[in-house]
């Protein structure tokens, strides 16, 4: 078995969250229907929403369940865009409405959202497209070359017309976490809601939904051993957020028929991840600290990216860019060594870009394209982490005999 | 794998020859998205899935390796800057010459593999001492040795063909079909895959600009103006709009195109035969010829889909000088000359000038 250093793409479901979810999957019955069949699967749900909730310091009323956490993020970003523009489909003009405009383009009260480069492309993509077909105006406040937000930045740009702010709760790629108590903070002196993609901080970090003053934010359960396309957004009670898909109205914020057998399923791998986090942490911290050591030794050249203090990243993440190699090329030879690792760069249609994050956090692009991620899991050993250190140096210098791929070639003239 | 039926019976065929075979489709462009419509290019994601699902059929790994780069410096850059220049360029060729065979391959050697395979119509032939030559496939209607002529011996060493043997185009949808491969009865690929929709002219007029110029007659006079000289090709007779016929009655064809002036240069058929055409930059698939110095008889071919014409080359004074046995017709510089002898390819050489068949003061 290939050794698995890949768990922020998905993480093994472990076997009481398999067990819990095949049973459920056994039972018949919609949670929307009135009959106690379809009552038993709405108390499954239910109970699952409400472990969900506790993992995340919400209440159960908060959590709008999702297909995932893209879709989580989305109904984040352009359902707060909407309702703090609250714009009826007339294009009527009222008090606080969007009024239309001169040559018929709607104008929005609050259009500004403010967010960075180093989002993942669920937040970037969704935002673009509020700008190209909603009239948002978006603002990319910089990241610091540890891919910190600039809160000076931030400060500056808020104003009272700024609909929302996004951020990544802890980056995806170099797993940097993101001040997001300052971040509420600020951004609360204008009223301006906040949501954060806490999606690679789930079951890596503690999470308090309260607490935070997030007015939204996304999780999603297969990365913490739960099923792929299952995710949550939370909603604070006093955040209004407008649906994305419109229906039966089974939850507040979204319509379709609910997954019982799916929430079943992230509720345990929830409250499972909740429970454990310490020790987890602890553990993955370790093992981190024995990855990132190592590979120091092994290849003196590779750079770790992101926030080298523990508190400053997530536990489990270890990123690094190798001079004059090629990210693909490194993951391709480790692969064939037996190890799967991540460029951890988002791959669209399988052609590989350099990293928009390593680019927002001033890299260039020769330096980006040497990035190779690896992510700690529960089930990470020690010998799996030793194996990898000691399999690196052989990948690297293979790969930098392959250089990068805009290196002249030698034949052909 | 380019995500088309060739490539993936290619592999197939490697796999089961018992080779340790990895796909790899080339990512030839940072916006793949823009060579989506129209047709079927080489790097759509359409076609990165289909090479991915022939992979996972065949029980191979995949990957995605990035030469968008190198694609335009060497093929996009290479075919607008010889067409800038009056020059008739093959892309595709010099994708071979410069990606295929020459940034893939030393990137799958550095990264431990022997050789590159692809889904072209040629073969390779070892002679008794090991060396290697380039032959015509066995289907001469699919034959592609023509585009793989750029290639070096020291390229070929590394090249394979897995279906160079078969007879037919058919046999491989055939194969594909039986194999289980999607991507059977998926259409051919044909244009050049960075224009996405065939229209190379305008492609080029949103590249170099488009500037109205003269078109002339061999003696200079003007006949006429067109919109754009990289518009023009050597050989064209249609879209040349003069407006009245020559006097004596017989259609006109482009003859040269002048970038430097802008002139687009007409005359009758005739005057595009040339009785030889010469290149400085040659090369050899595979052992050069024992006495290059000394004309030996072969067959040249200028276009991927020309016939081959009997000819003799000789190398002189730093170019691959060939003389055809009649005048040829369609000669543009910039065009590969490819020289074989039999099935064997010989070698090439990009075209830098011709001699006319006909010269302006023969003319009666």
């Amino acid at each position: 078995m290939p050794v698995y250093l890949d768990h922020a793409a998905t993480s093994p479901m472990p076997a009481d969250v398999l067990a819990a979810y095949t049973e459920a999957l056994r039972l018949v019955g919609n949670p929307a229907s009135i009959h106690t069949q379809g009552q038993n699967a709405k108390r499954m749900l239910e109970e699952a929403r409400e472990r969900i909730a506790a993992s995340v310091g919400a209440d159960a009323v908060e959590i709008t369940l999702t297909s995932g956490g893209t879709e989580a993020v989305n109904l984040a970003v352009k359902g707060l865009f909407w309702a703090r523009n609250d714009v009826p489909s007339s294009g009527r003009a009222s008090a606080g409405r969007a009024a239309p405009a001169e040559g018929g383009r709607v104008s929005r009260p609050r259009p500004r959202i403010l967010s960075t480069r180093a989002e993942h492309h669920a937040t970037i993509d969704a935002l673009e497209w509020l700008e190209r077909y909603e009239g948002a105006v978006v603002e990319w406040i910089p990241v610091d070359p540890l891919g910190r937000i600039d809160l000076d930045a931030l400060e500056r740009a808020l104003a009272d017309d700024v609909a929302l702010v996004t951020t990544l709760w802890a980056n995806n790629e170099v797993g940097t976490i993101q001040p997001v108590r300052e971040i509420v903070e600020l951004a609360s002196r204008h009223g301006v809601p906040v949501h954060a993609d806490a999606i690679a901080a789930y079951g890596y970090l503690p999470l308090h939904f309260h607490a935070s003053g997030l007015a939204a934010m996304s999780v999603s359960a297969h990365k913490l051993g739960g099923p792929v396309g299952v995710g949550a957004l939370a909603i604070a009670r006093s955040a209004s957020v407008v649906p994305l898909l419109h229906g039966g109205s089974q939850q507040r914020a979204r319509s379709g028929t609910q997954d019982a057998a799916g929430a079943v399923a992230f509720g345990v791998a929830a409250t499972r991840a909740a429970e454990s986090l310490p020790e987890r942490v602890e553990r993955l911290r370790t093992l981190q600290r024995r990855m990132i050591d190592g590979i120091r030794s092994a290849v003196p050249q590779a750079e770790l990216r992101g926030d080298s203090s523990p508190d400053g990243r997530l536990p489990g993440n270890v990123h690094i860019t190798v001079p004059g190699c090629e990210g693909d090329s490194l993951l391709f030879l480790l692969d064939l060594a037996g190890f799967s690792v991540s460029t951890g760069s988002a791959c669209t249609a399988g052609v590989p870009e350099a990293s928009h994050v390593l680019l927002a956090m001033g890299l260039d692009e020769g330096e980006a394209r040497g990035a190779l991620r690896m992510t700690l899991g529960s089930d990470t050993t020690e010998d799996e982490v030793d194996a990898f250190v000691a399999a690196l140096p052989d990948a690297v210098s293979r790969a930098a005999a392959a250089g990068l791929s805009d290196r002249e070639p030698v034949l052909g003239r | 794998m380019s995500g088309g039926v060739d490539s993936a019976v290619a592999a197939a065929r490697a796999v089961e020859a018992g080779h340790d075979v990895v796909g790899v489709h080339l990512a030839l462009s940072r916006m793949p998205g823009t060579l989506r419509t129209g047709s079927r290019g080489c790097c759509t994601i359409e076609d990165s899935m289909d090479a991915q699902r022939a992979a996972n059929v065949l029980g191979i790994p995949y990957y995605v390796w990035d030469f968008s780069e190198r694609f335009k410096q060497d093929v996009v850059d290479d075919f607008i800057s010889e067409y800038s220049a009056g020059r008739t360029p093959n892309p595709c060729m010099r994708c071979n010459e410069r990606i295929k065979f020459a940034a893939l391959l030393e990137r799958a050697l550095a990264l431990g593999f022997d050789a590159v395979a692809t889904g072209h119509y040629a073969n390779i032939v070892t002679d008794a001492q090991g060396n290697r030559e380039l032959h015509r496939a066995a289907a001469w209607a699919k034959d592609q040795s023509y585009v793989l002529g750029v290639l070096t011996a020291e390229q070929l060493a590394h090249a394979m063909f897995p279906l160079g043997a078969t007879p037919s185009k058919a046999e491989v949808r055939a194969e594909a079909e039986a194999r289980g491969l999607s991507v059977a009865n998926k259409p051919d690929s044909h244009d050049i895959c960075f224009i996405p929709d065939g229209d190379t002219r305008g492609w080029l007029g949103e590249k170099v600009g488009v500037a109205r110029g003269p078109i002339v007659d061999r003696e200079g006079s003007k006949l006429g103006e067109h919109d754009g000289a990289h518009a023009y090709t050597v050989g064209q007779r249609k879209g040349l709009n003069i407006g009245y016929p020559a006097p004596d009655g017989k259609p006109r064809y482009v003859l040269e195109v002048r970038p430097k002036s802008n002139e687009v240069v007409v005359g009758p058929k005739e005057a595009l035969d040339v009785s030889e055409l010469a290149g400085s930059r040659f090369t050899w698939a595979g052992l050069a010829p024992a006495d290059p110095k000394t004309p030996f008889a072969c067959e040249v071919q200028i276009r991927a889909h020309a016939d081959p014409v009997p000819a003799t080359a000789v190398v002189r004074g730093g170019e691959l000088v060939v003389t055809p046995d009649a005048p040829l017709g369609g000669v543009a510089p910039g065009q590969t000359a490819v020289v074989y002898v039999g099935t064997r390819v010989l070698g090439q050489c990009t075209i830098d000038r011709t001699v006319s068949a006909v010269p302006v003061d023969a003319r009666g």
